[in-house]
């Protein structure tokens, strides 16, 4: 059985158009070529990538096609597949990252993984030693396919070039198709050297479960129903509305039906956070209006959600009044953590857009009174919103991080693509950036990978080279991937990175101090190089904020420099992000400020 | 089988749900899965299973009548949440074609055993045979004191054909995965 095989090489005996002969030869394109024109044909023109042994044909393939493909060369494997996320989640294509075997495929894994938390379109391709070596412990050979498997939504190991045409078409396909997600495709080096014949319409021989992403009408029918009459509905939405491209289609059915929208973390920018309609993010640092409006909801319309952890705290008291209706592609998310009332299995994008119909359907009388049922429920979501709305403590000393995202937000105009790291920073940003439209927020999210911020904003900024990108990063994870300045200067990506820093890995400390009696353990990075001059080491722009009056002019000037900048602000060591509902306590438990404050 | 859930955890922590006391009992689930005979799908599978901390009792893997698929056939057990998930996230896998829950409906199961047990020329062979005989079991290799017998048959039948010779010294027992496959509608 060949099911029970893993990465023997021995060859297949499926179906295959026979090998061609010498006088042939000279036709037909090796693996490398395959491989790139079928890049080629999905509409890629940027790949990042770090070369090795065992993708020498394919960077020779890439040289010869270099006017029509171009390679951005990082520093380290795991900048390249932030890059290519940054790419894909700034644009909605797919991004493409290219390593090689052994070293290089292990450095892109936290990338893989990364994308695959957070359902982001990318292939990844990996070199591997020649098929007679695998399964030898040769040079720069690891089991890639069987390290990549559990963080994939696909991967192959090419063991014939006949496939590999067909192979990268589905690769792709597979990527942006239902829930999106990362596919590794694993190419030995003799695989990219051989030789056959290439047509672009190939189709792998194996079909998988096709899903349709139409909703079904009968439930459709029911939940609309069930929102029309509910009296405390909240709209819970997240990355799947980006994804799915459906922010329009929300906007017009929350708008229609006057209903609260509360996002995610992934969500945020699916629903224009300054919107009348919005109670802002929900969640661990989500605000008090959001938590409380779920906690006391009795309809709970989850769009492209999958009731995380960071969402729902105890599940056992998340959303308990509330009967809930659950949209997502992916069917292994509904009834994942809580079982919903009502599911369907649809594009987001289609589902709102029939259940706007539906709605519709009723007539404007049956709207009016809808909304006009839910009168007392706006009255408590906004008395909760005045209670207790987003907010920090000024100071003339220090300056405060939150104060940043909003002097930020002030000086580009809300206009700006934000990247973030991961930690305190990503929180303040979340909470104190108003977003406008999908696709301006890119963070890590399900996998929270400090150092994501730095190559993934590089990658978005050759997305959309006219736009200001600006990654807000930590002290922290700036140092885990700060060699790809290197790359932002080299392709003149002018991304904008603001560096909060506390001297402090933020997050972890605000941890200790409230939950470990303030033992600040192994969390002081205080001795930092200076940032101002390894930006300029780079070959980059480098300024540095540490007073608050400096704030305004030291960001300006920043984020109005032509190329690459470092933006170093110095802002309050012991600043707490706040609100904060603990890890696995209920929302109503949510903490406001430090004790003794 | 512990030596099958390879996370070592027991399947209570991974319950995550307020409404676990709502749920059904654990009970063993027989899934058939249809997946791509190709290189990989099987690790695949069993690597979702220990990933997402599910358990798999026994494992079977063989070819079906279109030889570009083979069957897996996995006897796990969980409450009726747990099963679906399972199902669910194999689902999501590109190569496997189908999942199904073959404990819902009516279906054949069969487990296989092959015993070495003692048997002395005597009264103690003539003990081995007459159990091989009621419980229509067969021998199929035999040495001056040993008989290797096989049999079939519902696991309740090969764990009491296994305990009643037991007494009579067994030496060593092969156990095969459990098959299965859906009754005939008559």
């Amino acid at each position: 059985m060949k099911v029970l095989e893993s990465m023997s090489a021995r060859p297949q005996t499926v179906k295959r158009p026979r090998l061609p002969t010498e006088t042939e030869d000279q036709r037909f394109p090796r693996g490398a070529e395959i491989l790139v024109e079928g890049l080629l044909h999905e509409g890629i023109d940027s790949i990042f990538g770090y070369p090795g042994g065992a993708v020498l044909h394919i960077y020779d393939e890439l040289w010869r096609k270099r006017d029509r493909i171009t390679h951005y060369l990082v520093r380290h494997e795991q900048g390249a597949v932030h890059m290519a996320e940054g790419y894909a989640r700034a644009s909605g294509r797919v991004g493409v990252a290219l390593v090689t075997s052994g070293p290089g495929a292990t450095n892109a894994i936290t990338g893989i993984a990364n994308a695959y938390l957070d359902s982001t379109p990318i292939v990844v391709i990996t070199g591997q030693v020649p098929l007679p070596l695998i399964g030898t412990d040769a040079f720069q050979e690891v089991d890639t396919v069987g390290i990549t498997r559990p963080c994939v939504k696909h991967n192959y190991l090419v063991r014939d070039v006949r496939d590999l045409g067909a192979i990268v078409h589905e690769a792709f396909h597979l990527a942006r198709t239902g829930r999106p997600g990362p596919v590794v495709i694993d190419i030995p080096k003799d695989v990219s050297a051989d030789q056959t014949r290439y047509s672009r319409l190939e189709k792998i021989s194996f079909p998988c479960i096709e899903r349709t992403s139409a909703p079904d009408v009968l439930d459709v029918e029911r939940a609309a129903a069930a929102i029309l009459k509910a009296q405390r509905p909240v709209l819970y939405v997240g990355g799947g509305i980006v994804s799915s491209g459906a922010c329009a289609e929300l906007l017009d059915f929350a708008e229609q039906l006057q209903l609260p929208v509360t996002p995610t973390l992934m969500g945020l920018g699916g629903f224009p956070s300054s919107h009348a309609l919005s109670l802002g993010m929900l969640g661990m640092h989500g605000t008090y209006a959001a938590n409380m409006a779920v906690a006391d909801s009795d309809l709970l319309v989850a769009v492209g959600v999958r009731f995380d952890d960071r969402v729902t705290g105890k599940l056992a008291t998340f959303a308990p009044h509330a009967k809930v209706i659950h949209i997502d592609i992916d069917p292994a998310n509904v009834g994942k953590n809580r079982v919903p009332d009502l599911s369907m299995i649809a594009d987001a994008r289609e589902a709102l857009t029939a259940l706007r119909a539906q709605v519709e359907s009723t007539g404007p009388e049956g709207i009016r009174q809808s909304i006009q049922r839910r009168n007392r429920w706006w009255e408590q979501l906004r008395s909760w919103q005045r209670e207790q709305p987003m907010q920090f403590t000024g100071s003339l000393d220090h300056i405060k991080p939150q104060h940043v995202i909003r002097e930020l937000h002030r000086l580009a105009n809300g206009e700006a693509i934000i990247v973030t790291d991961v930690g305190q920073h990503q929180m303040w940003a979340a909470q104190f950036y108003p977003f406008k439209r999908a696709r301006q927020w890119i963070t890590s999210g399900g996998l929270g990978a400090m150092g994501f911020g730095v190559p993934a904003a590089i990658g978005a900024q050759l997305a959309f080279r006219d736009q200001l990108v600006v990654a807000v990063v930590g002290d922290g994870g700036f140092q885990m991937t700060n060699q790809e300045l290197a790359t932002a200067v080299q392709y003149d990506l002018p991304v904008k990175i603001v560096i909060m820093n506390n001297g402090y890995l933020g997050m972890v400390r605000q941890w200790q101090e409230m939950f470990y009696d303030r033992a600040y353990s192994e969390v002081d990075m205080s001795v930092a190089p200076d940032f101002v001059k390894l930006a300029e080491a780079y070959g980059a722009f480098g300024v540095r904020a540490t007073l608050p009056d400096e704030l305004p002019a030291v960001l300006e000037a920043g984020l109005s420099h032509k190329g690459v900048a470092v933006i170093e602000i110095v802002v309050a060591r012991e600043e707490n992000v706040f609100p904060i509902v603990p890890a696995g306590a209920s929302s109503r438990d949510m903490i406001f400020q430090s004790e003794g404050v | 089988m512990r030596v099958a859930n390879l996370r070592g955890e027991s399947a209570e922590a991974q319950i995550r749900n307020p409404q676990v006391e709502l749920r059904n009992p654990k009970m063993n689930h027989t899934l058939s899965i249809v997946v791509a005979d190709q290189p990989g799908e099987l690790s695949r599978i069993v690597g979702l299973f220990s990933a997402r901390g599910f358990n798999i009792e026994t494992i079977s893997v063989g070819a079906t009548l279109d030889p570009e698929w083979a069957r897996v056939t996995i006897v796990t057990s969980g409450d009726d949440r747990t099963i679906e998930q399972i199902v669910k996230q194999c689902e999501r896998l590109a190569r496997v074609r189908e999942v199904l829950d073959v404990t819902t409906s009516p279906h054949i199961e069969r487990d296989l055993a092959l015993i070495t047990v003692n048997a002395e020329p005597g009264k103690q062979r003539q003990e081995v045979l007459s159990l091989v005989d009621v419980f229509r079991a067969k021998v199929v290799d035999i040495s001056h004191t040993q008989m290797i017998v096989e049999t079939s048959g519902s696991k309740e039948k090969v764990e009491a054909f296994i305990e009643l010779l037991r007494p009579v010294g067994i030496h060593e027992i092969t156990r095969g995965g459990r098959i299965a496959i859906g009754r005939l509608l008559v």
